[in-house]
């Protein structure tokens, strides 16, 4: 009946998910910046840098691209009156479930030579070979930059207009008094009081940008990531693939200090007053039609013909790409993702729940180290499974040796690994979730329940977890659909007879026969969608 | 026996002391307040007690038993407390009869739900058991609440400022009800405020708070009529200082006076600080002949409902005084102010 440390199995508990679910940054850290490897060294001396700047080009391109198409929207959303405004909102969102390899497909067969646009085109002018003309290559680093912006330019978007939402309009309102114009009182006052979100967000999209793989490799655009994907799978070196996501890492903590360097001010220049509603400035005639049409170009190209194109493809191809194959990779892709949904969610009840109950010192990190799989490229999570799981997997077998066993490749050939690379990539956003739900929980029905003479565990039983229900399944719904997208990683650790949904779709992509698995490809979208409409419902709460 | 004794209690929290050194005893059925200005550590000591903070030093016995020294600490859910809250912490997914019924341990069915219906019963609400919380008045809820705190017979009963949520218009009816149901069901109760009408209606006893450890403890009456500090002395009433000597073992000189004392003091002679409420002092119409007496100048006036309080200046000093109903005073109009004989509040300096 007296005991002095009874959370200790909860805290045993927590800290073995954050360092199990941590392990493999660890040992791709430790493997990176270990010993030599003559593969590393050839691709050092020869193409290593040109990887490099093409990826910091890729990224500068990107975040370039996106602020030129996301501010100006988030200006004339969060401020302004115009026709359509109400629906561009949440409708300028939508890209984001867009993968980036379908919107790249989509426009390199629109603009290809043999593409409806040069057909039309040489048409128009009577041009007969390429030689008549010049039409840009869409299958080079501006054209992957171009697509991958269109993509993640929501981002910003959204951070961006959530920022203004938040300042007092009578800061804009003061600088126009003593004599700014609005484009003036935008740069001088709006921008530079929302530069913290802006640069959170760019950071946002260079993590994203330096994930891709999809594109850049459909593009041939040798990227960091694509890097690690060829070294993997041509010279089967973990330790060069290791060492050239070490440098992936190094960019991605620039990224991730940049965006809590941007944090440190936050605080004290947003959110000083409540949230506006009502717009501050009302368009009229020429300028809110062209804010209109703004508006709906940018959603045109990156949504609206893409969708088009598919659309069109799964009509005609229906036959073809409504096959078995189609209900077969949809079903594992259904299976791994409940997996992983219900394993991550198990986990990070556990975990929050040990934050809330924790008396020692650090309660948070274990859920910290937990959630570092989310920052990693799926390539390079990809590599950080297999380190570890290989090691296993080898003194397993070794173990077994003198009784004439073998485990064989049970392990690292298997969906098991693709299960694990999938829980560690995505706890985070379990964790956040739940966290979220956690945290509405008044903490005073814990010490209600405590004092009724409920121990801990039938307090998360009886009353926490009735009352997590909604919110544990958002979070369920949230891994599952990221699992229903992730690409990379599947394609570095799938076996051989496992295919996802998104592999599937690339598989095609790559075979310039989109149009056979445009139903898949649809299906991935329309899951996509969920999650928005998650973001803006939290959103319209919030303003 | 007592029901509840707290033996040096402190607590500290990122190296502030939040209690320190706390005694407290609570007889048997006895309601105990704990009153002070908020931060001074109430809440923490209701905490202590039921077990959800851990006491770094003292002991605490609940019916005699130790539940938590240096050595020993049992677990909140090992303590048998009921405890309610300031927002009432109703489990929003239980219906009324499940809240109340959460406590009841191992019970068969029909006994536990002999016992819901009893404490329906007993707070007026036999027609809610399938409510939700959501689904009652804040009035409604709190009666949950305390039926649901008493359900399981605990040996203490813990209340945290739990009628700060509530309207003033019903918070008195609602407060002599609570005590109602408290003393019919003969369990001891600590509670916890920060508003003195609260504690003088809710209480058998006040004790005050300050700075995290209990300053006194007694009868509202006790407590009102002879604070053994300032601190007690200000909390319960709005009075004013005036630097007096005592001359006599009942008459103490002040800048409006002599003051005579119904109890004597074996303090004299000596100097300090007389603490005066405002129904003490009197203020009397001027009268040409009375010329030794000081005068006072009235500043303003604000009507109270049964009376009238005044501002008055005198001698740069500023204080309120309230005036019977019926006397009626002008602004700037020149008084004469006297101090009734009472049992004086002196405090040597």
């Amino acid at each position: 009946m007296t005991y002095k440390f009874k959370l200790s199995k909860w805290q045993l508990f927590a800290w073995s998910t954050g360092l199990v679910l941590s392990a493999p940054l660890f040992f791709l850290l430790f493997e990176s910046l270990q010993g030599n490897s003559e593969v590393f060294t050839h691709l050092w001396d020869t193409v290593l840098w040109d990887y490099i700047s093409n990826t910091v080009l890729l990224i500068l391109g990107v975040c370039a691209l996106s602020s030129v198409i996301a501010l100006p929207l988030g200006w004339l959303t969060a401020y302004c009156n115009f026709p359509g405004k109400k629906h561009f909102e949440w409708a300028l969102m939508l890209p984001l479930a867009m993968p980036t390899y379908i919107i790249a497909y989509v426009y390199t067969d629109l603009l290809d030579y043999a593409g409806p646009v040069q057909i039309t085109l040489r048409e128009w002018f009577g041009w007969q070979s390429p030689s008549d003309y010049w039409f840009f290559d869409i299958r080079t680093l501006p054209g992957a930059i171009v697509m991958i912006a269109l993509v993640l330019y929501p981002y910003l978007f959204l951070i961006f207009k959530t920022a203004l939402r938040e300042q007092s309009f009578k800061l804009v309102q003061a600088s126009q008094l003593m004599g700014l114009s609005p484009t003036k009182s935008f740069f001088k006052v709006s921008l530079v009081l929302s530069r913290g979100s802006i640069v959170a967000a760019l950071a946002l999209i260079s993590m994203e940008t330096m994930a891709d793989f999809a594109t850049v490799s459909y593009f041939a655009v040798s990227t960091l990531t694509t890097a690690v994907y060829d070294t993997w799978f041509g010279y089967y070196s973990l330790t060069a693939a290791a060492k050239i996501s070490g440098v992936m890492l190094l960019l991605l903590f620039l990224a991730l200090m940049a965006e809590r360097f941007s944090r440190r001010n936050q605080a004290v220049f947003e959110r000083q007053s409540g949230v506006n509603s009502e717009a501050l400035y009302i368009l009229k005639g020429k300028s809110a039609w062209l804010a209109t049409a703004f508006c709906g170009t940018v959603l045109l190209v990156s949504f609206v013909i893409p969708i088009a194109v598919l659309l069109n493809y799964a009509i005609t191809y229906f036959e073809k790409a409504w096959s078995a194959e189609f209900f077969n990779y949809a079903w594992q892709s259904l299976k791994v993702a409940g997996v992983v949904s219900v394993i991550t969610i198990a986990l990070g009840v556990f975990v929050v729940f040990y934050q809330r109950i924790a008396t020692q010192s650090y309660p948070l990190v274990p859920g910290r180290l937990a959630s570092t799989g989310y920052a990693l490229p799926g390539t390079v999570l990809a590599i950080a499974v297999l380190l570890p799981l290989t090691l296993l997997e080898s003194s397993i077998n070794n173990v077994l040796e003198p009784y004439n066993l073998d485990i064989g490749l049970l392990l690292t050939g298997s969906v098991f690994t693709i299960v694990i690379a999938y829980v560690v990539r995505f706890y985070a956003i379990a964790h956040g979730a739940i966290e979220s739900s956690f945290v509405r929980i008044s903490p005073s029905l814990d010490m209600a329940s405590q004092s009724m003479g409920k121990s801990q565990g039938q307090t998360l039983r009886l009353v926490h977890l009735p009352l997590l229900r909604r919110g544990l399944l958002t979070a369920a719904l949230l891994v599952f659909i990221e699992c229903m997208k992730e690409l990379p990683a599947a394609l570095l650790l799938r076996p051989f007879n496992f295919e996802s949904l998104a592999t599937h779709v690339f598989q095609y992509v790559s075979d310039e026969q989109l149009e056979l698995a445009s139903i898949s490809a649809l299906s991935i979208v329309i899951v996509g969608f969920i999650p928005l409409y998650f973001i803006n419902r939290s959103m319209e709460q919030h303003t | 026996m007592s029901s509840l004794i707290l033996q040096g209690v402190s607590y500290h929290y990122n190296g502030t002391k939040v209690i320190e050194n706390l005694d407290l005893t609570v007889g048997k059925d006895e309601i105990v307040c704990l009153l002070g200005a908020s931060g001074c550590g109430k809440t923490t000591t209701l905490k202590a007690i039921a077990g959800l903070v851990e006491a770094k030093h003292g002991s605490v016995f609940i019916d005699g038993k130790l539940v938590s020294d240096e050595s020993t600490f049992i677990a909140p859910e090992h303590r048998n407390i009921g405890m309610m809250f300031q927002d009432y912490a109703l489990f929003p997914h239980l219906s009324v009869a499940n809240n109340i019924a959460f406590g009841l341990g191992k019970m068969s069915q029909s006994e536990k739900q002999q016992r819901v219906d009893e404490m329906l019963q007993l707070v007026h609400l036999s027609g809610c058991a399938d409510r939700f919380p959501h689904q009652l008045s804040g009035g409604q809820q709190q009666r949950v609440a305390i039926a649901r705190a008493l359900a399981y017979k605990p040996s203490l009963l813990l209340l945290d400022e739990p009628f700060s949520n509530i309207d003033t218009q019903v918070r008195f009816e609602l407060i002599a009800d609570i005590r109602r149901i408290i003393k019919a069901q003969q369990v001891s109760a600590v509670f916890v405020t920060h508003s003195k009408e609260e504690a003088f209606a809710f209480s058998d006893t006040l004790a005050i708070m300050d700075r995290g450890s209990i300053a006194q403890q007694g009868t509202p009456e006790q407590l009102f009529a002879a604070p053994r500090s300032k601190v007690v002395a200000e909390f319960l009433g709005q009075g004013i200082y005036l630097s007096a000597e005592a001359l006599t073992a009942t008459e103490y000189k002040t800048p409006f006076g002599t003051v005579e004392s119904d109890m004597q003091t074996s303090c004299y002679p000596c100097s300090g600080e007389l603490y005066v409420r405002p129904h003490q002092i009197e203020l009397v119409q001027e009268c040409q002949s009375d010329k030794l007496s000081k005068r006072a100048t009235i500043l303003s006036r604000r009507f109270i409902g049964s009376a009238y309080v005044y501002k008055v200046v005198i001698a740069e000093q500023t204080l309120e005084v309230e005036a019977q109903y019926g006397q009626s005073f002008e602004i700037n109009e020149q008084v004469i102010i006297k101090i009734k004989p009472h049992t004086v509040n002196f405090f040597e300096s």
